[in-house]
């Protein structure tokens, strides 16, 4: 991706999107979007422009999330669905290497591994700004950290990313508070607004690398003109004005690291279950189980990377007993980390604002509210 | 060997060694002596780690308690095909099979890993070395390392502790130590259940005030089990030792041991990179809190 600047953001028809698709295909990815699938919106292999989530919308709150038909015919009016593109580049389950017992101890093999798959290039259609912001995170652990991630980083590299603006914010979605939506930031390939007024159905295309640009070059398009840039600013400001949710993120590290045993996290205990789903929902989430899987002989091992969670007992257990044992100290650390120590790591918060750890949390667990309790116990004078 | 031609940081792939020598330190630990099958150990320092691999069973991360010959700065600071020692206590499914090893028989290696004892802060200071049970086997290279710099450090001493007699590390080692005067050793046991025993008894605090050192220019070095470096800890701060000059070396689960895995955190550390050996300074807060 370079980093040379496009400014003349163009305007695609509806129309005409369908050959926007298809200059992608032909430049050899394949394509990969929001689908309906089980009630939900999720990621996947798309076939054409008509397997879009085009009409629906999504309802969500703590605990819950449905889908509805909008009275349009919008192919991004929804927020985002369970699945991040983190499946995409860290997948959930991985085959690092293999191993086979010889007369004098084993030989591996890397060559017949899950990374070789990573080799595929791939268009990640409609990813949503908090999406893009989440893999800006993960690329600092798995890209720039000390060691770079083999796998991570072949997917990452041949990965082309359409970012599309986020028009309708949902009930748990706060990318305001965290600075990383509605409108699309850095980092995308192509960047589209969805409009729909009077003057049609159509798209302000903003090419952010050379290859963004080339692509809006090779369907048909017109130049945008102030009247397509003020109705994209009128979506991004109705979307800001209707944040579900928001997070006060002043010093927050600090508040967390002078917060760790204030009876809110016994409070929080009591509902929290410690089933992880908001970790496998988080798309910045990157904890992992490095297992050995072995065939009945034992002469085959292979060495799978899972996606772990540290709402398990298992996560910390070293010999002699489980470091985090209990649910507060579980609870507290996924928060703590995700909004605190992830700064001190990565030099960027965990959090996107994406919601899903609200939406999908089985008790309506809401981290925004969590924050809010834990200043409001921290306020001088305040009685616990 | 395929592995040997790949980029192997990223893949994190063991390589084959094979067991050279087996020594049995107590009823439940062994030490391995073990030497790169095809490829050449890489250096270490006193400290570091290596992911121990038994093919179908898994991987552990296992402290580097030494080397033998090979390498410009000879048996225990690494260099070219250097012999490496592991000791091992059997707890779980992995130890117990590497403890299980003959020589002869091969395991994967990878690593070393993680930051070692800082030497380097030590220099011209006087150094205190605490170790409890297992807790000796980090410290074992560094006993040797500070023995052969003896000139570059103050005054020297070695505390070590473990539950019973029977549970002791390095005993013939400890009674060389014992019998230097450039170095100070004192051992102690908690409990005296079996054999006579006829040392000090008594948790590895009590041995600290007959170590005389100028706690403006001390270094301490201190492993063992977590509740043993609190107390430790807490008494070199209350005599004025300050935090950063107090390093321990931590145990968290370690899966991938290189900062990714996420399992070792510890408030904004990941112990398997940014340690096992840390400063107090470091983590003395995070180890203050409960379950954190």
């Amino acid at each position: 991706m370079g980093d040379a600047v496009h400014p003349r953001p163009a305007v695609i028809s509806r129309a005409d999107l369908p050959a926007l698709v298809d200059a992608i295909r032909a430049q050899g990815y394949a394509l990969l979007g929001p689908t309906v699938r089980d009630g939900t919106i999720q990621l996947g292999e798309l076939g054409a422009l008509e397997d879009l989530p085009i009409g629906w919308g999504d309802e969500q709150s703590p605990g819950s999330y449905r889908l509805h038909r909008r009275g349009h015919a919008r192919l991004f009016g929804w927020a985002v669905g369970p699945g991040s593109w983190k499946q995409m580049l860290f997948p959930s389950r991985e085959r690092m290497w293999s191993a086979d017992r010889t007369d004098d101890g084993f030989v591996i093999r890397t060559d017949d591994t899950d990374a070789a798959q990573a080799a595929r290039k791939v268009a990640f259609f409609g990813v949503r700004p908090c999406e893009l912001a989440a893999i800006a995170v993960q690329d600092r652990v798995f890209v720039h950290g000390a060691v770079p991630d083999r796998s991570y980083s072949a997917r990452r590299e041949r990965a082309l990313v359409v970012a599309v603006d986020c028009g309708e914010p949902s009930g748990t979605c706060f990318c305001v508070s965290m600075g990383t939506g509605p409108s699309t930031g850095p980092g995308y390939d192509l960047a589209l607004t969805e409009l729909d007024d009077e003057r049609g159905h159509r798209f302000l295309a903003r090419g952010g690398t050379d290859i963004g640009a080339q692509l809006v070059r090779g369907v048909p398009h017109r130049d945008a003109d102030a009247r397509d840039h003020a109705a994209a600013d009128a979506v991004i400001a109705s979307a800001t004005a209707r944040m579900g949710r928001q997070l006060d993120t002043t010093d927050l590290p600090a508040l967390l690291e002078r917060t760790l045993e204030s009876p809110r996290w016994d409070d929080v205990a009591q509902r929290c279950l410690t089933c992880a789903n908001c970790t496998l929902v988080c798309p910045t989430c990157f904890c992992s189980d490095w297992v050995e899987v072995a065939d009945l002989s034992g002469d085959h091992v292979e060495r799978w990377r899972r996606w772990a969670s540290c709402f398990t007992l298992a996560f910390s257990t070293v010999h002699g007993g489980t470091v985090r044992a209990s649910a507060r100290s579980r609870y507290r650390q996924w928060l703590t980390h995700k909004l605190g120590t992830w700064w001190d790591q990565f030099g960027t918060s965990g959090c996107v604002g994406c919601g899903r750890c609200i939406t999908w949390c089985p008790v309506g667990i809401d981290l925004t509210e969590e924050v809010r309790a834990l200043r409001e116990l921290d306020r001088p004078g305040a009685a616990p | 060997m395929q592995s040997r031609d790949q980029p192997r940081g990223e893949l994190c792939v063991p390589s084959p060694y094979r067991v050279v020598d087996r020594t049995v330190e107590t009823a439940d630990t062994v030490t391995l002596a073990i030497a790169p099958v095809d490829s050449l150990a890489r250096a270490w320092e006193p400290g570091q780690f290596n992911m121990l691999w038994m093919p179908a069973v898994g991987e552990v991360p296992i402290s580097i308690s030494g080397g033998v010959g090979g390498g410009a700065t000879g048996g225990d600071r690494g260099g070219d095909g250097t012999v490496l020692l592991h000791t091992i206590r059997a707890v779980g499914a992995v130890t117990r099979a590497l403890c299980a090893l003959e020589p002869g028989q091969t395991l994967g290696v990878r690593g070393p890993y993680g930051r070692g004892w800082d030497l380097d802060a030590a220099s011209g200071r006087d150094v205190v070395i605490v170790g409890g049970g297992l807790g000796l086997a980090p410290l074992r290279p560094v006993v040797h390392e500070t023995l052969r710099g003896r000139d570059r450090y103050g005054r020297l001493a070695f505390l070590a502790g473990a539950r019973t007699p029977e549970d002791l590390l390095y005993m013939s080692e400890l009674g060389q130590w014992r019998a230097r005067t450039d170095l100070q050793t004192e051992v102690t046991v908690d409990a005296v259940p079996g054999r006579e025993w006829r040392g000090d008894v008594g948790v590895v605090t009590t041995l600290l005030p007959r170590i005389p050192f100028d706690p403006g220019r001390v270094v301490a070095l201190v492993c063992g089990p977590e509740v043993m470096m609190r107390f430790v800890a807490a008494e070199l701060l209350r005599q004025g030792v300050a935090p950063g000059d107090i390093q321990v070396s931590l145990e968290r689960t370690m899966q991938c041991a290189v900062g990714s895995c996420g399992h070792c955190q510890l408030g904004s550390s990941f112990i398997c990179r940014d340690g096992p050996v840390v400063t107090w300074e470091r983590v003395g807060a995070a180890m203050g809190v409960r379950e954190r």
